[in-house]
């Protein structure tokens, strides 16, 4: 088997699970406790807490635990929509945001919530810090944009971004998503000048079902969870402990790896490359080698997408699609479509994604393994 | 108050020599369907079935409201052949009963009710007049929130005297009416992810087939889902007959070939043939009988008249088709009241559709299609996707 869906999700990492599953054997305690076992439990806690203070180059208590990267979207754009309503409710976003934004943007204008801009990116996946400027209003309460593209990996220019957006406004907040950012490119916070930022553990061989937000001091921000107080109030409910502990570990050890991984990546991505370059009429989106380097999205115009996936599926090789199957009911890529990407590539693409384990023989196979199902499936299009 | 349940068959009692053989079957079907609910045993006993009866009527009506060939239950309290425990027995149902209905009420002549008595016994020293009577005013006096209505009453306190008891209630619970699954044979179904077929099957399922399901996968055309949404609606009819083996016939050679070999407008004609030919092939392993397809005339290209004639020619088997006559709302009502409409709507197929070609020919000539097909090599594409085939028994507990 190889699995080249890392940016969906990741085997979780045996040291991250061997935590886990002490945290859920040994310290089961509850860190509100006053007892040595909440005491046990919150020290795991603070722990992983550190472990991503170190990575985003913040301070301990300006990391708050979520559920995930959804949750921590979520609770960037609504928590400051409400704590800045004063100034007014309007967002700018890119348009090809995960859905945890979009949707969230959608939703909140339809309930009469928000406004919000959407800015496309150029065709190669690029948005320009000029465009999100030229978009702002005097209402405008946040700018969210993520750091990498999770279906084709384009790695957005944040810093000038927020340079650009803070010297014409320095009242607007500004949150990037770095869900497929963390543990691939550098995310620290200093540099990259952003108010709030969103991880997730389960795309770098963490758990499922934990993530965090980064929150500046000072950064207004209303909680949308009551209860009782936990994560400074700002998000109530008993810590998963495991989760955070397991979350805390696998942050660590990608950082300590990270160049490592992002060499080996970057040598997988080459030869993938060569290896496409010589399947006839093939489509590298945007450009990978200068991108994120885990994610290579790919189009086969001729060939469905899902079909492909799942021919691919059935020889071992796990990839996802770039865009749905094509019929009235599911709609194409919407960052494809962003990107101005024809609909037949589109509809015939792919996402590749590596993971810490994956290794530059699996991409030779891989590439065998895609040359022979595009060959063999271009054969059976619909005339 | 209720110690049993008492079953009812209404028209396999009619079967004159089968009656047994239907009868057991019906048992049978009866003891697995309610496998788990501690039943030991279903007593059968002149024209009736008993099942004793704890605190899982809820979970037994259920069950028994899926098994064909019941026309009716009632939970009974069963009571010697006396007419003095008869009574008591009355006074005891219907009072619970009343309590459950009306807890507080206690106005005069509110609720109206009937006795039915029914007596199968001759040897009983009351005729069934004079026991409805004689009870009717027993529970008049016992009961003053009561009157009589023997036309629309809404209460009907049922008595049954058979040969070693008798037995009261005031519900009647209606079955599915319907044959004993299994009574009429083995049928091969071919069943899509689509919503006819299991329509289909369950019509059949209700006069007493057994059906052993056929799918058609195109992999990597159609995904696992299609393939697992299958086998949630073959679990959904076992729930009506036990278990159903699902035969997953590897497709995907024999539509490229046809693809490859054959033109486009007869495509489906073709392909159509194939999959009846290969079921027609596991009929006769498993020893089936018929077939059976979610065919309703002229819904699609591939149901008209020309159509089925083209591919119902290339097999032996009769092959039920019984939604021929139906329009696609009333199959979905059935489907929606079966439990699978749901599961059918959902969108694994679409990939499907690269094989099926924009103008299907609506009106295909039996020599043409024959002239088109000699091209392929029919014998060993049949014979690879039937040696790929994969069996899974859907339903078994």
């Amino acid at each position: 088997m190889i699995y080249f869906d890392n940016a969906a999700t990741t085997r979780v990492d045996p040291k991250v699970a061997s935590v886990v599953q002490e945290a859920m054997l040994d310290v089961f305690g509850n860190p509100s406790s006053p007892h040595t076992l909440g005491l046990a439990a919150e020290r795991l806690v603070r722990q992983a807490r550190d472990a991503l203070a170190a990575a985003f180059g913040c301070r301990a208590d300006e990391v708050y635990f979520t559920s995930g990267g959804t949750e921590g979207d979520n609770l960037a754009i609504r928590g400051v929509l409400e704590a800045r309503s004063r100034k007014g409710k309007h967002i700018v976003a890119s348009a090809i945001e995960h859905a945890a934004v979009l949707e969230t943007l959608k939703h909140l204008a339809d309930v009469g919530l928000c406004e919000y801009t959407l800015i496309s990116p150029d065709g190669k996946g690029y948005v320009a810090p000029e465009d999100l400027v030229a978009a702002m209003r005097s209402d405008t309460v946040l700018v969210t944009v993520m750091a990498v593209n999770n279906e084709v990996g384009t790695v957005q220019p944040i810093q000038e971004m927020v340079r650009q957006v803070k010297a014409t406004d320095n009242a607007i907040y500004f949150h990037t998503d770095a869900v497929q950012a963390l543990g691939k490119i550098p995310c620290r916070v200093t540099d990259l000048g952003v108010d709030l930022l969103t991880a997730s553990g389960h795309k770098l061989a963490g758990p499922k079902g934990v993530g965090s937000l980064y929150c500046r001091r000072g950064i207004r921000l209303s909680s949308q969870t009551t209860g009782g107080g936990q994560e400074e109030g700002l998000r109530s409910g008993t810590e998963n402990v495991p989760g955070i502990a397991g979350f805390g570990l696998a942050v660590e050890l990608a950082m300590n790896q990270m160049t490592e991984r992002v060499r080996n990546w970057r040598e997988m991505q080459e030869c993938l490359l060569r290896l496409l370059e010589e399947i006839p009429d093939s489509h590298v989106h945007g450009e990978p080698l200068s991108n994120a380097p885990h994610i290579i999205n790919v189009g086969f115009p001729g060939v469905k997408g899902e079909v492909l996936v799942h021919a691919l599926a059935n020889e071992g090789l796990f990839v996802s699609t770039g865009s749905a199957c094509s019929s009235k009911r599911a709609p194409q890529s919407h960052v494809l479509a962003a990107m101005q990407v024809p609909r037949d590539v589109a509809e015939g693409s792919i996402r590749i994604s590596f993971g810490s384990a994956n290794t530059t023989k699996e991409v030779e196979r891989a590439g065998e393994l895609i040359a022979k199902a595009v060959a063999e499936l271009r054969r059976f299009q619909r005339q | 108050m209720y110690d049993l349940l008492l079953i009812r068959y209404g028209e396999i009692g009619t079967k004159g020599k089968n009656r047994h053989v239907f009868e057991q079957r019906l048992q049978a079907n009866i003891q697995a369907a309610l496998a788990g609910l501690g039943v030991q045993e279903v007593e059968r006993a002149h024209a009736r079935l008993y099942v004793p009866l704890k605190e899982n009527l809820e979970e037994m009506t259920n069950r028994l409201q899926r098994v064909f060939g019941i026309s009716s239950f009632s939970p009974v309290r069963r009571v010697p052949l006396d007419f003095e425990a008869i009574k008591e027995g009355a006074i005891e149902v219907m009072g619970s009963s009343l309590w459950e209905k009306e807890p507080l009420s206690d106005s005069p002549g509110k609720l109206t009710f009937k006795v039915d008595t029914r007596r199968a016994n001759k040897g009983f020293p009351m005729t069934s007049p004079e026991v409805s009577r004689e009870l009717g005013a027993v529970l008049l006096k016992e009961f003053p929130q009561l009157s009589v209505d023997v036309h629309e009453p809404q209460m009907t306190l049922e008595v049954e005297i058979r040969e070693q008891y008798s037995y009261v209630s005031t519900e009647r619970i209606p079955g599915p009416g319907g044959l004993p699954v299994g009574v009429s044979g083995k049928a091969v179904l071919l069943l899509s992810g689509g919503i006819d077929s299991p329509v289909a099957g369950y019509r059949m399922m209700k006069r007493g087939v057994a059906p052993v399901a056929v799918h058609f996968h195109s992999s990597p055309f159609t995904s696992e889902r299609s393939k697992e949404k299958v086998l949630d609606l073959a679990r959904i009819l076992a729930s009506y007959g036990g278990p159903i083996p699902v035969h997953v016939v590897h497709f995907t050679e024999i539509q490229k070939a046809i693809n490859q070999h054959c033109p486009g407008k007869l495509m489906i004609t073709i392909m159509r043939r194939m999959m009846l030919r290969i079921a027609e092939m596991i009929a006769e392993q498993v020893g089936a009988g018929a077939l059976i397809t979610g065919e309703s005339l002229g819904q699609v290209a591939s149901q008209t008249m020309e159509s089925i004639q083209a591919t119902n020619a290339v097999v032996e088997l009769p092959v039920f088709r019984p939604l021929i006559g139906a329009d696609k709302m009333e199959i979905i009502d059935l489907a929606q009241r079966i439990g699978t409409y749901k599961l059918s709507i959902q969108p694994y197929e679409d990939c499907c559709t690269i094989f099926v070609p924009r103008h299907p020919e609506t009106h295909p000539k039996l020599p043409e299609v024959e002239r088109a097909e000699a091209k392929l090599a029919a014998k060993e594409l049949l014979e690879e996707a039937l040696e790929r085939t994969q069996v899974i028994i859907c339903g078994e507990n």
